[in-house]
């Protein structure tokens, strides 16, 4: 892996920066499209699949598919077998975070030792039950709360930190709107 | 057809400079002006307008500062004065009302077609001004009728808005100042804040720009700025010319009363979307800030600086609400106005050569336009150097650039 004055977080960093510059001259080529399909399976449980997605103008496969189960637990009188959609948002929000956390310091020449994200949103489930109609279903606010040990004065660690969220493909998904489509095909 | 050796387009600082350097070298030239010398400093300003730099920083090539308040700020009358003294102290040859309206390549040179006629010429200096729209994004569009929207261009004084809330979207320099005149004058005011430059007006007793100045940050060159597109498309520091010399940051802001929203994000229904990562863009421009003060601090310390000045201090970090709104109904009444104070951007539509790039900008290296020899820009952000999106930058760059033209004469004759 790439290494600036021998440190190695494992990111290619040379890669990205060399794929922003051929990608300034190509944006057709930087148009992707991720692909989930989900399954139901009984009661609110149910099978979501990843392995397919579109970008660099062809078709790609990813290493293997990826199965995640989502499930409600048994306070929501359901049988828990796999964690609650609402919840692979801060997956997806923890997972985006740490990888920018990572990939900003190592163009920084910041060796990390340890990097450890701790996500919780705030939920008012009298939305989604419509028990109060000015109540909104989804979180009311998502707290991430970063523990990072590394080579770096505490400024620099939060400026990564800060950094991570200005390039965060997750994080913007969640704090700014995002038309959606749903259809019956 | 008339002929010239050198079109400057724009009687601005920069053209006025361009001109100033053009006669020492002796290049036959004229300076082609839409409307008066300073036209935008004139007519597309609004009232309490004043500059963001110190009096003292207020010098032209050949022309310092010569006032009673070095540490003061010009408003525009002040600038328009300023100009107009040098436009006839250097004895420009100044066509006012004179709009250029196409300019195209020609074999040995290029051909300007004005209001006024038409002049072939074998070099050009566009100096017609890094400002000539304001910068609305297309959300605009979908605002509804009921409100009503102004860019700074419009805009002259909270006077002319109707009463009630204002919605002030962008939160560089024209969009703290706007807000703060505005709750000033009484009205509810929310403020759409993105990615901003946070800055102190003055930091350790000195005015921000004399450390921007004297550490040498403002020196920097265009080419080595490690992101120099970014670095040219940066909205202007939070800082305002008041005489009071206060600090015009958010803090300032949400003290007397404006509301903080995150960026502007959509409208849908007739609301207004903001994001919800205010506190991001806000922790980056106080990190960011803090970064460049450690920079005057080490200059200072190096230099021996440190007894001229008070000692390092840091302020407070912005405060941003526990829960910042993320909608606004913009039909219900508690907003009357949107400003839209969202930048500006230049005006290139006239130009008939192929340099500018899809989003709009001029294609050069640090005003020599790329692929159009003899075509040259001044007058435009981080042109040559950091310093160069400000007044007393226009010196060396034209300079530089008159240099070069120079240079482009000599070998083609």
């Amino acid at each position: 892996m790439t290494t600036i004055d021998g440190i190695d977080n494992g990111v290619n960093v040379q890669a990205l920066l060399d794929a922003r510059e051929a990608l300034k001259g190509a944006p057709e080529a930087a148009q992707f499209t991720w692909r989930s399909t989900t399954r139901w399976e009984n009661g609110v449980h149910s099978t979501t699949t990843v392995r397919n997605f579109f970008g660099l103008g062809a078709e790609q496969t990813h290493k293997a598919e990826s199965t995640f189960t989502a499930d409600h637990p048994e306070v929501f009188a359901a049988e828990d077998h796999g964690i609650t959609p609402i919840e692979y948002l801060l997956v997806g929000l923890g997972s985006c975070l740490a990888a920018g956390v990572a990939s900003v310091a190592q163009n920084r020449g910041i060796q990390l030792r340890s990097v450890e994200a701790t996500l919780e949103g705030a939920h008012d489930i009298r939305g989604i039950l419509g028990a109060d109609s000015d109540v909104r279903n989804g979180f009311n606010g998502v707290k991430v709360t970063f523990n990072i040990d590394a080579d770096a004065s505490r400024e620099d660690i939060e400026a990564l930190v800060a950094q991570s969220q200005k390039r965060s493909a997750v994080f913007d998904a969640l704090t700014n709107p995002t038309d959606v489509t749903v259809e019956v095909a | 057809m008339e002929r010239t050796t050198t079109v400057v387009v724009g009687a601005g600082h920069a053209g006025l400079a361009a001109s100033h350097f053009l006669s020492e070298r002796a290049i036959d030239h004229v300076v082609l002006e839409r409307g008066d010398v300073a036209n935008s400093w004139r007519r597309e300003r609004w009232d309490s307008l004043r500059l963001l730099t110190p009096n003292w920083q207020s010098r032209l090539p050949g022309q310092p500062y010569d006032g009673s308040d070095p540490d003061g700020y010009m408003a525009m009358g002040e600038v328009v004065e300023l100009i107009d003294r040098f436009a006839a102290r250097t004895r420009a040859p100044v066509r006012t009302g004179t709009t250029v309206t196409s300019l195209r390549r020609t074999d040995d040179g290029y051909h300007v077609r004005t209001d006024q006629g038409e002049i072939a010429c074998r070099t050009v200096v566009l100096a017609s001004g890094a400002c000539n729209r304001p910068s609305v994004p297309r959300l605009s569009e979908a605002v509804p009728g009921t409100v009503e929207q102004v860019t700074p261009f419009d805009y002259r004084g909270p006077d002319q808005l109707p009463d009630g809330g204002v919605l002030v979207v962008g939160a560089s320099a024209t969009g703290v100042q706007l807000a703060a005149e505005l709750r000033r004058s009484g009205r509810p005011v929310i403020l759409s804040t993105g990615e901003h430059v946070r800055m102190p007006r003055t930091y350790r007793g000195r005015d921000v720009l004399w450390w921007m100045d004297a550490s040498g940050v403002w020196d920097q060159r265009h080419d080595e700025v490690p992101d120099l597109p970014r670095a040219r498309r940066l909205g202007s520091p939070q800082l305002a010319g008041t005489p009071d010399r206060t600090s015009l940051d958010l803090n300032a802001l949400t003290a007397t009363g404006v509301e903080l929203v995150g960026r502007s994000a959509a409208v849908r229904d007739g609301e207004m979307l903001f994001s919800g990562g205010l506190r991001a863009v806000v922790s980056l421009a106080d990190l960011k800030m803090d970064r460049l003060l450690n920079t005057f601090d080490a200059w200072a310390a190096t230099t021996g600086t440190d007894d001229e000045v008070k000692p390092a201090e840091r302020f407070e970090p912005t405060r941003v609400p526990s829960a910042t709104r993320l909608r606004l109904d913009l039909r219900g009444g508690e907003v009357a106005t949107v400003v839209w104070a969202t930048g500006f951007r230049p005006d290139y539509t006239w130009l008939d050569v192929p340099v500018v790039d899809e989003k709009g900008h001029l294609n050069h290296d640090g005003g020599v336009v790329l692929d159009s020899p003899g075509l040259y820009a001044l007058g435009l952000p981080v042109l040559r150097r950091r310093k160069s999106t400000f007044i007393h930058g226009i010196e060396d760059d034209a300079r530089e650039v008159v240099d070069h033209l120079s240079g482009h004469l000599a070998r083609r004759h």
